[in-house]
C-alpha cells in the first residue's frame, strides 16, 4: 500500500534499532509513555518493543478516548438511549466500554436503538431520514474527533435541523498530561506525543511540558518507523542534555496545528469546568461542552440525564499504573475484582490497556514468545 | 345423474368447465403472489404452491418428488458426516453471491473440510410476512446452482413464515450429509510441533464485501465474496498429501480464530508469518481504513489446512494447481511452546500474540 509500507520497512527499523541501542547508557532505565491509544495499538500490531532494549519501556497513556469514559456518564447515554423515541449513535469501539449497569451491547439487546456510525455525519443523515425520531450521536473523543462534532452541530444548524443533538463527552489532552506530570511519585523519562490531536492543537501547547516539568516531547506519528524514531528522538535528546518539543510528524502535524479546527470547536464548545475520568479521578477544565448559542443541540439539556455517578473503586489503581509506578500485577485489584471481562479502571477496558494485555498475556515473557517464533 | 354425465357422449357446457379446471388442478404450480403472506407458512394450498411451485421446481431430484415427510437415501459402508448451519447474512444480495449460494457452499465446506464427500442438503426456509417472491426465486435459483456445482441434491426441506418485523427478510438452515471413504479422521489433536499451516487463497474478501455492501461506511472498494464450494480442492490436497492433520474453512472470526482452537486443542503454538499471508489489497485498504485486522475477517471458500511438514510443498502446490487454490500460501508452522498460543512474526520484524476476539471486530475510532 503506497504511503503505508514506506513506513514499515524492517530494514530501516533495524538501522534505527540499532541507533536506538547505541543511545542507551548502560544501566540506566527509560519510561517514556505514549500518550495515545493508537500508538499502543501500533506498537501492539507490528510488535515494536522486539526492536527495543530491554532498559527501554514504554508505558501506555490515558489516551484511549472510549477508556477514559467514567462509568457514570455510559450509564447516562444508556438511559437516553433507552428513550422509545430516540436512536442514539455511537463510534463502534464505544460498544463495548462497560458502564456501571452494562455496555451500549446490553442496552441494544434490551431493545435501546443503538446505531453504530463511522462519522457524526452519518448520524446527521439517520436524523434527516427519521424526522419523527430523536437522534443523538455520542460524541467522544479527543481534540482529534472534537472538530468533526463541531462541524456536524454547525450543519445541523445551518440546515434547521432539530431532532439532532450531541452527548458530548469531548476531552481534551493537556489537563490529562498535566494531571500525571503532577504526581508525585512520576517515574517518566519522556513523552511520545499524540501525533493525531496534535494535527488541531499542534505542539504549541505541549512547550510547558519541557519548560516547567523538564520532560521532552516528541510528537509521534502512527506507523512503526515513526514511533521508532520518536523513541530515537527522546533518547537523543536525553543524552545531548536537551529537553524540548520536537515534531517527528511533520508530514501532518503544523507546529500551530489546525485553526479552522480549533476555531469550529470553539464556536460550538467551552471547557467544562471539571470532568471526571476513568482512573483519574477528577480532573479541572478537561473535557468539552455544548455553548450555550447550542444548546438546543445539546442532549444534556434536551433529555433529563439521572447523571449517575460510579465512582472508581477505590482500590482501582489505573493511575498509580499510568504513571508508572505500579506494574499491572501490583495493582491490588488486579485479576480479582478487576478482570477484562468486568472490568474497573481504564487499563483493562482495551484490549489494548497495560492490565487486559497483562492479563491475558503476561504469562509470557517477551523472549519466550520471540524464542518461539524462531521455528 | 351423475352416472348419465359421465356415459354422454358429447360433454356438456358444465363438462366443459370442469375439465378446464382439472386441467388447471394438473398444471405445474406457479407461484404469482409478489410477495410472501402468512398463507404461504400456514401449510396449505399456498404453502403447497411455493413448495411445488418454486422449492421443487429448482431442486428437482428423485429423493425430493416425493414430497415425503423424511428423504430416504442410500445407504453405503462408510461413514456419515452430518453438519449444519444457519445463514443469516444481511445483506442478502452482494458482490459475488448471495444467501443462497452461501447455504449451499457453506455446507458443503463444512462437509467437505471434515473430509467427506457432500451428498445430500436439507432447506429451510424462514421468510419474513412481506418478502418479494422474486428475491425468494432468484435465491433459490442460486441454491440450485450452487447444489449442481457442488454435486448435492437438495432431498428435503422446510418453510415457515413469521410476521412481518419477526425477521430480517429471510433466513436459510441447511444441514449436509456427506460420506467420509477415506480412513483418517481430521481432527485439531492429530496437530503435531513441525507441522505446516496452509490457507487455500487470500483472506478476508467475503467479510469486507458484506461490510461494504451494508452500505453504511462511505467507501468503495473493488471486492466480492470468495463464496465458493471446496470439496474438489480439498480432495485435491487429501490425495497429494496423506499428512493432512486438519482442514477447517476460515469463516466467522477468520483465520486468526481457527487458528487458536487449535492452539488450544492441540496444546501447541502457531506460529504465522504476517508477510506469507495473503490478502488483496482492496482488501487490505479497507481492513487499513476501518481498523480492523484481516485476520479475523470472515472467509466464505478459503480454508486451513494444517499438514505433515515434509509435505508442506506438494500439499501447496496441489492446491495452487486447482483454479480455487490459486492464491494458495504456506502462512506458518506448529511449535511446541508456548503451549495455546498464536504468534505472529509481524511483516515490520517484530513479534505479536494474536488473540482470539472478544466480540465482533469492531472500528477503531483512532
Amino acid at each position: 500500500m503506497r504511503f503505508v509500507d514506506e513506513y514499515r520497512d524492517a530494514e530501516k527499523a533495524q538501522a534505527l534499532a540499532t541507533q536506538i541501542a547505541a543511545l542507551c547508557e548502560p544501566g540506566r532505565q527509560y519510561k517514556f509513555m505514549e500518550v495515545c491509544g493508537g500508538h499502543t495499538h501500533t506498537i501492539y500490531k507490528h510488535g515494536l518493543e522486539d526492536y527495543l532494549p530491554e532498559s527501554v519501556q514504554l508505558v501506555h497513556g490515558p489516551g484511549c478516548p472510549v477508556c477514559v469514559i467514567p462509568m457514570g456518564r455510559v450509564d447516562d447515554a444508556i438511559a437516553i438511549a433507552q428513550r422509545p423515541d430516540v436512536i442514539m449513535t455511537t463510534f463502534g469501539d464505544m460498544m463495548r466500554v462497560p458502564g456501571g449497569n452494562g455496555s451500549f451491547f446490553d442496552a441494544k439487546a434490551a431493545g435501546a436503538d443503538i446505531r453504530m456510525v463511522y462519522s457524526p455525519l452519518d448520524a446527521l443523515k439517520i436524523a434527516r431520514q427519521n424526522p419523527d425520531r430523536r437522534v443523538v450521536f455520542m460524541g467522544i473523543g479527543f481534540e482529534t474527533t472534537a472538530p468533526s462534532t463541531a462541524m456536524t452541530v454547525l450543519r445541523a444548524a445551518a440546515e434547521g435541523l432539530g431532532n439532532f443533538s450531541v452527548f458530548c463527552n469531548h476531552v481534551t489532552i493537556i489537563p490529562a498530561i498535566k494531571a500525571i506530570l503532577d504526581s508525585p511519585d512520576l517515574r517518566l523519562d519522556g513523552f511520545l506525543g499524540p501525533g493525531h490531536v496534535s494535527t488541531v492543537i499542534g505542539c504549541r501547547p505541549y512547550e510547558f511540558i519541557a519548560r516547567d516539568y523538564g520532560k521532552p516531547l516528541v510528537c509521534a506519528g502512527f506507523e512503526p518507523l515513526d514511533i521508532l524514531q520518536s523513541v530515537y528522538l527522546l533518547l537523543k535528546q536525553l543524552a545531548d542534555g536537551r529537553c524540548e518539543v520536537e515534531n517527528q510528524y511533520t508530514r501532518v502535524v503544523p507546529w500551530d496545528g489546525n485553526l479552522r479546527a480549533l476555531d469550529a470547536i470553539g464556536r460550538v464548545m467551552r471547557l467544562r469546568p471539571y470532568f471526571e475520568w476513568r482512573g483519574l479521578g477528577f480532573i479541572n477544565d478537561s473535557a468539552l461542552q455544548m455553548r450555550d448559542e447550542y444548546a438546543t443541540f445539546d442532549a444534556e439539556r434536551i433529555f433529563a440525564i439521572p447523571g449517575v455517578r460510579v465512582a472508581d473503586p477505590k482500590s482501582c489503581q489505573c493511575g498509580e499504573v499510568l504513571k508508572g509506578v505500579l506494574k499491572p500485577w501490583e495493582c491490588k485489584v488486579f485479576g480479582t475484582a478487576c478482570t477484562p471481562e468486568t472490568p474497573i479502571g481504564t487499563c483493562m477496558v482495551s484490549s489494548e490497556g497495560a492490565c487486559a494485555a497483562y492479563y491475558n498475556f503476561g504469562r509470557f515473557s517477551r523472549s519466550r514468545v520471540k524464542e518461539a517464533t524462531r521455528v | 345423474m351423475t352416472a348419465e354425465r359421465i356415459a354422454a357422449p358429447a360433454p356438456t357446457r358444465e363438462q366443459q368447465v370442469l375439465d378446464r379446471i382439472e386441467r388447471a388442478r394438473r398444471r405445474k404450480a406457479v407461484v404469482r403472489e409478489e410477495r410472501i403472506t402468512l398463507a404461504h407458512g400456514a401449510g396449505g394450498k399456498a404453502t403447497q404452491t411455493l413448495v411445488e411451485g418454486l422449492f421443487v421446481e429448482a431442486f428437482r431430484n428423485p429423493r425430493l418428488a416425493p414430497l415425503d415427510d423424511g428423504a430416504i437415501l442410500p445407504a453405503t459402508g462408510d461413514r456419515l458426516v452430518l453438519t449444519t448451519d444457519s445463514y443469516v447474512v444481511s445483506p442478502l444480495f452482494f458482490p459475488g453471491g448471495d444467501i443462497g449460494d452461501l447455504a449451499v457452499n457453506g455446507t458443503v465446506n463444512d462437509l467437505a473440510v471434515s473430509g467427506a464427500r457432500p451428498r445430500y442438503l436439507s432447506a429451510g426456509f424462514i421468510l419474513e410476512e412481506g418478502f418479494p417472491v422474486p428475491d425468494l426465486a432468484r435465491i433459490v435459483a442460486s441454491m440450485a446452482a450452487a447444489a449442481r456445482r457442488a454435486g448435492v441434491e437438495v432431498v428435503t426441506g422446510d418453510t415457515k413464515v413469521v410476521q412481518r418485523g419477526k425477521a430480517d427478510g429471510c433466513y436459510i438452515n441447511t444441514a449436509g450429509v456427506g460420506l467420509l471413504d477415506r480412513p483418517h479422521t481430521y481432527t485439531a489433536t492429530a496437530v503435531r510441533p513441525g507441522d505446516a499451516v496452509l490457507v487455500s487463497g487470500p483472506i478476508g474478501e467475503h467479510g469486507v464485501t458484506i461490510m461494504l455492501a451494508r452500505g453504511e461506511l462511505d467507501i468503495e472498494a473493488d471486492v466480492a465474496s470468495d463464496t465458493a464450494p471446496l470439496h474438489e480442492l480439498v480432495a485435491t490436497l487429501l490425495d497429494t498429501a496423506p499428512g493432512v492433520r486438519l482442514m477447517r474453512d476460515a469463516t466467522r472470526g477468520g483465520v486468526a480464530t481457527i487458528l487458536n482452537e487449535v492452539a488450544r486443542a492441540a496444546g501447541v503454538a502457531v506460529v504465522v508469518d504476517d508477510a506469507a499471508v495473503p490478502v488483496r489489497p482492496a482488501v487490505n485498504g479497507a481492513c487499513e481504513m476501518l481498523g480492523i485486522d484481516p485476520l479475523y475477517v470472515a472467509c466464505e471458500g478459503r480454508f486451513v489446512a494444517v499438514v505433515d511438514g515434509d509435505e508442506a510443498e506438494a500439499a501447496l502446490a496441489a492446491l495452487r494447481g486447482h483454479p480455487l487454490g490459486e492464491g494458495a500460501a504456506l502462512i506458518g508452522r506448529i511449535g511446541a511452546d508456548p503451549p495455546g498460543l498464536v504468534l505472529l512474526k509481524t511483516a515490520f520484524g517484530g513479534t505479536r500474540i494474536v488473540d482470539t476476539l472478544v466480540g465482533d471486530p469492531l472500528p477503531r475510532i483512532c
